[in-house]
Order: structure tokens, then sequence, then C-alpha cells
């Protein structure tokens, strides 16, 4: 069941900014996600996700001083779901077209407004037939190796083996990143976990 | 074996060097063993190559000091044939074009190496098959590849074109190959063999690693080869009868003959000299035998002034040639001449085993008299081939001479002189050739070496034997690896003139009844029982 978790916000051809429906309910780091530019799924993986206050440099007050339960501070101040928005962030790592995948750039980034969406198990799995699309994750600057570990883990629920797809993943990351076997060494761990 | 299984792919090479491959990460290194053949599918011709070294890598050599959790079957099974892998290094031989002319012309030398990632695949049986022929009946063979089936021809009629050897360090097979060789000439009817059988291993039986009895040439082949006894009461001890009983006059020997054992009996540079001046002085054949019987420091001291010699010179030169008077075969008048019935026999066609009975373990008896027949042999074949060449009749049968312990006969101070030198250097001209069987190649002359067509070595570790085992071969760096790693028993690399490609075989059996039945010695068989009832009959108790 397709599964809708936000609209697009901020668009570049590498990566989006969706804004989720439901605060606090970004999708996992590292899943993959979908959006549509016209024929074109465009398929992203989430690489992080935050929330904040809807107007920028207008930070929330903590409300939860005295005896008052955490639960509570939301049911007393309906507002708050109003006033702050859980934003994810997920990097483009290719596209598809009736059924046959890209692992490169879309030729147009998504639409701003479009919806993004979850990806089924069936659709995972054949994304993920090829692997070349790690290559565009080990290249990121920030938090790398957490962030391909993640999506290993994450595509790994799609398979009915998940160690045999492991490990056809791992020999795939360990030729990509052959002269540094110590963070092909650490991202296994990360995987494992 | 799985056939053609794929092994990995070419990464880097040299046609000088050999070419890396990269195992795939389902390889072991364990798998592969150095001497075994792969093929290598290039763009537009197939190479065949062997395996010469095994190596394992990594591609971030961090990797050695900061090891992967290995513990965890996860990262161990990514890694491997990842990060980690195996590479062996090929010395590529023949190649083989995928065109109709390539295809008639068979396997040829290699002037190029594959194309980067090539495939290289384990060579099955088939293509071993397409590099050194099928074996059809009545061909001999002399062993498998490494891990296969098939049979390994080795063409005698080829091999004996050409001088040969076979090395090996003592107790790694060289008799037993020396006499699978022979045999295989004799089965093929390719050369008449001349044999000098110093430790008697080859003429009626041999004995084998495990001490069993093994037959030898007469045994299998009867009435084809004639046994040659120096001491004919040892070979008798034996069991052994022998055709002929060799006796050698005095007047045989020659100065040459002498300066031959040098070495062997520690003469000086100056008592070298001295026999050319006896045999002037004597003035005739004998002069030995005079020499010998004169008696007396008197005597000694007066010739030596005749001759113009010093006298300490002449008195250790007769001190030390006394030996020769403590070798019983050694007459003044011989019965017959042994050259005259060797080459009765050899131009028969009968071939001819010289048994030295007790005299094997004497050196200076087994070059004296291997030297002496072979000079009068070797001038008797050249004085054929040439009459051949001028008449247009036909030459001679080729002649294998076979001796042991080469090193004695061929070292750098004697291939000048002896008869064995040159015959090893003028090849084939007079259809003569040796089959030097030898522990030791680096005590033979370098340029004798160079001139051996074929070479089988058995095990050798001492780098200098090695070097000198190598000499000539192209990839001789690659094939060290293979010779010293060679198994002390039944294994042995070949390569040279008669074969198409350097190949470590398993030697063929020989010992058991299978084996002298695959030999094709089925009416020998026969014939084998009648003449063991015959020897038992004479022999019993």
């Amino acid at each position: 069941m397709l599964l809708k978790l936000g609209e697009v916000v901020e668009s570049s051809t590498e990566k989006f900014v969706a804004e989720c429906d439901k605060l606090h309910c970004p999708p996992s780091f590292g899943s993959l996600v979908r959006t549509r530019e016209g024929n074109i799924d465009i398929y992203a993986v989430v690489s992080g996700a935050s929330t904040a206050s809807i107007e920028a440099g207008r930070r929330p007050i903590a409300r939860g001083r005295g005896d008052v339960n955490e639960e509570d501070i939301y049911l007393s101040n309906p507002q708050l779901e109003k006033l702050m928005r859980t934003e994810f962030t997920a990097l483009v790592v290719g596209h598809g077209d009736s059924g046959k995948f890209s692992q490169y750039m879309p030729p147009r980034p998504a639409r701003i407004h479009s919806f993004v969406y979850s990806c089924e198990p069936d659709e995972i799995a054949m994304f993920n037939q090829s692997l070349a699309y790690l290559s565009m994750l080990v290249d990121v600057p920030e938090r790398s190796n957490e962030l391909i570990a993640a999506t290993l883990r994450n595509a790994a629920v799609a398979y009915s083996e998940p160690r045999e797809f492991l490990v056809r993943a791992g020999k795939e990351l360990a030729l990509m990143i052959a002269g540094d076997t110590n963070r092909l060494h650490i991202i296994l761990k990360k995987v494992k976990a | 074996m799985t056939e053609d299984r794929k092994l990995g792919f070419v990464i880097s090479g040299a046609l000088t060097k050999g070419i890396d491959v990269r195992l795939d990460g389902d390889i072991s290194v364990e798998d592969l063993a150095v001497g075994r053949y792969v093929t290598i599918e290039g763009h537009k011709r197939r190479f065949f190559g062997m395996v010469t070294d095994v190596t394992l890598d990594a591609s971030d050599q961090r990797i050695m000091s900061a090891p992967p959790d290995v513990s965890d079957p996860f990262i161990a099974e990514v890694i491997n044939g990842t990060s980690t892998f195996g590479r062996v290094h090929v010395l590529p031989t023949l190649t083989i074009g995928d065109d109709a002319v390539s295809l008639v012309e068979g396997p040829q030398p290699v002037k190029t190496v594959p194309s980067h990632f090539s495939v290289v695949r384990e060579a099955s049986e088939k293509d071993i098959g397409s590099v050194f022929g099928s074996v059809t009946e009545g061909q001999f063979y002399i062993g498998t590849p490494l891990d296969m089936e098939t049979k390994v021809r080795l063409d005698t009629a080829k091999l004996v074109t050409r001088s040969n050897g076979i090395f090996g360090k003592s107790g790694t097979g060289k008799t037993f190959l020396a006499r699978l060789v022979l045999i295989g000439i004799l089965q093929e009817g390719s050369a008449i063999n001349l044999i000098f059988d110093m430790h008697n291993e080859y003429g009626w039986k041999g004995t084998s690693e495990d001490n069993r009895e093994i037959k030898g040439l007469k045994q299998l082949f009867g009435s084809k080869v004639a046994i040659f006894a120096l001491d004919a009461e040892n070979a008798r001890k034996r069991k052994v009868s022998p055709d002929y009983e060799v006796e050698i006059g005095y007047d045989e020997i020659e100065p040459d003959d002498i300066a031959l054992l040098r070495e062997t009996l520690g003469l000086t540079d100056a008592a070298i000299g001295v026999p050319y001046r006896l045999a002037r002085y004597f003035k005739g054949r004998r002069w030995l035998e005079e020499f010998l019987t004169i008696e007396g420091k008197d005597a000694l001291s007066e010739l030596a002034e005749s001759l113009g010699e010093h006298e300490a010179t002449v008195a250790a030169l007769h001190r030390r040639l006394s030996i020769l008077r403590r070798m019983p075969f050694l007459v003044s008048e011989a019965k017959g001449s042994a050259i005259d019935s060797i080459l009765g026999y050899l131009e028969r066609g009968i071939h001819v085993v010289l048994d030295f009975g007790r005299y094997g373990d004497n050196t200076a008896a087994y070059i004296l008299v291997a030297n002496l027949l072979t000079r009068r042999i070797h001038a008797m074949y050249r004085e054929r081939t040439e009459r051949a060449l001028a008449e247009g009749g036909a030459k001679p049968k080729p002649l294998v001479i076979t001796i042991e312990e080469a090193h004695k006969f061929l070292s750098h101070e004697l291939a000048g002189q002896t008869i064995f030198g040159t015959i090893a250097r003028e090849m084939r001209k007079y259809n003569v050739t040796l089959l030097v069987v030898d522990q030791r190649p680096s005590g033979i002359d370098e340029e004798v070496m160079s001139q051996l067509g074929t070479k089988i070595t058995c095990l050798l570790d001492n780098e200098r034997d090695i070097e000198s085992a190598l000499t000539g071969m192209s990839g001789k760096g690659e094939l060290k690896a293979v010779l010293s790693k060679l198994d002390s028993r039944q294994q042995a690399l070949i390569f040279g003139h008669a074969v198409p490609m350097p190949v470590v075989i398993k030697t063929r059996d020989y010992g058991t009844a299978q084996s002298y039945k695959e030999l094709g010695f089925r009416e020998a068989l026969g014939r084998k029982k009648d003449s063991d009832k015959d020897l038992k009959d004479l022999f019993a108790e």
C-alpha cells in the first residue's frame, strides 16, 4: 500500500527536502522513498530529518516545567502541531521509468509540492538489483558511513535472505572503497548491528 | 576437477615476466598449485600457461597493520575476494588463434600477452590434449600433468635428435625417469641405446624407493637388449646372465683417457703431461702396461730422467695409476674386442647395457671405461655418417649414450677434453646424442647444459643447481619456483625441445604388473614367466 510521507518543499537535482504530513513522523533514516517528476519516478534515500518551528529564528520554548506530564504538553497545547514542522532530506539515487531503473541522476529535479511516498518491499528489492547507487552515497560529505549502513539495513528487510543481500552489497562496497578497508570495516560493523 | 572452471582475470603482465591473474572471490588460493595449467581467453586468441607463483594480496595495504575482524563470518565473507584476494602468476607459453589457419597450425609459441581482464580458466583435459597431442596405441607417454588424467606424450624421435638431461636430487627418481625414457626410446624404436649402467639399475632389474624389485630393460625387451658385464662374477651373483663379458686391454688406453681421471685420481697438472711422453717413450700402444710393470724406486727415477720429468711427478703418477691394476677387467691382452662386439650389437639394432657390477662405485673405472668405449664408438659413427654423406648411403641409426654422474665427464674443466663434451656440443651431426643423468647440474659445463635439448628435472633445491638446470630457458625465473616446489617423489618438470611447453608431470607408474602391461609387454610378461622358471631351475638350491 502506498504510504504518503510528505511533500517536496525544496528541490535540487541531487536532493530534495520534504515536509512530513505528520509532525515527528519522518521516514526512517536510510530508507528508500519515491517522488515523481512528470513520467519519471525519482528515488531517493532519506539522509536526515529535523523538526523545528515554522518560523525561522523562532525557537520553541520549553513547556514541561513543574509537575507536567510529557504527553500532556501536546494535548494541552494543540497549536504546537501547527507552529512546528518535521522535514526530511532525501538524496536522489536514481530514477525509474515504466519499471526500468536507472541508478544515476534524473534529468530534472522533483517539482516542489510533489508528494513523497514510501517504497514497497518488492520495489526496494527491484531497485536494489543493482547496487551502483551506493557509489553516490560513498561521496556524501557527512555521516556517509552511517547513511550507507542504514540504507543497507533498510534494504535488507525487503529480502527473504537478508544475509545474502548484505554479503553481495558488502562486496560491491568493498570494491567501491577498495583503498580504504578501515572504512569498509566500520560500515560492515554497522550493517551487521 | 570441474572442467573449465573460471579462476579470475588478467590484471597485469609482460611477455618477459609473465602474467598476473587476480582470482575470483570463490576461488581459494589453496586450490591452486604451481605447475598447474590454465587457459587465458584473449580477444583474438587463447593462451596456455602454467601457474608459477601464488600470492596473497589486498586492495589496501593498511589491512595488514589493521586487519579486519574476521572472526565475524559476515565480515570475513565480504572481505574475501574483494579487499583481500589471491593472485597467481602465470607463465604463458603457447597460443592458438581462433581463425581456421591457426587451428590447423596448432599451438604456437607466445609472442604477445592477452589483453587486460581476459578471463582465465583452469585448463581442461581437452586443452592439454590439444597441446601435447593424443597418445595412440604404441606411442610413449611419460606421465600426466598434475591433477589430470591426460597423458603427456614424449616424442622420443624428436627427443633423440639432441642430447638430453635428467636431473634431480638423489632419491627423487632420476633413475626411475631415465629408465622410463629409455623404455620409451626402445618402445618406439627411435634410437639405439648404449647405457653405462653405473649402479646396475637398468639391465636386468632395479630397485624402487621402497626396495621392491622392478624389471630392467632386458626382462621387458628380451632379445632386443644385451647386457655387457664388466664384472661377470658379480652379475652372476645377482642372477644376471650377461651376453658378453667385457675385457679391456691395456693397449686400448690412451694418454687422453688418463687425463680424464685427473680429478678422480688427484693428478697434478705436471702429471697429466707425463702419459703423452710415456706413450712416445715406449713407442706403442702398450705404454701403460709397460709403465705399470716398472717396479722399484731406482727404475722409476731412471725413467724420469730419460723422460726429462721430475722424479716425484713420475713416482706419484705411477702410484696413482697402480689403482688400474686392481681392476680385473683390464688385461694385458683382451680376448676379444669389447668395442667391436658392442658396435656389432648396436649395428644389429640391439640395445646395450654395460653393467658395471662392483666397479660402479669405482669412479675411476666408470670414467675410464665409459670414455674409452664412447670415444671409439663415436669415431666409428662419425666415420659412417661421413661416408654416408659422401656416398649417399643410409646414415647409421641414432645412438643415445646414457651416462650417470655426468658432472664427472662434463665438468667445466673436462668438457673441452672428453668425448662426451664433443658429443654434447656437436649434437646430432653424427647421430650420436647423450642422455646425461646427474644430481649436480651445476657441476656440468654451462655450454654443455645450454646444448641439452630436453631437460627432465625432478626436485632440485640447491640454488646453483636450479640455475644451471634452467640455463637457456625463457621464463627461467618463473620456472625456478616450480622446480624447487616439486614433490620429492614421482614429479618432474619437463621442458625443451621434445615437449611443446614446460610441463610438470606426475611420472607414470612403473614397477607394477599393470604398468608393465600398459607399456605393452603382454608378450614379454609371458616370456618372463618362462624365463623365471628357467632361472629357478638353473639356480635351484
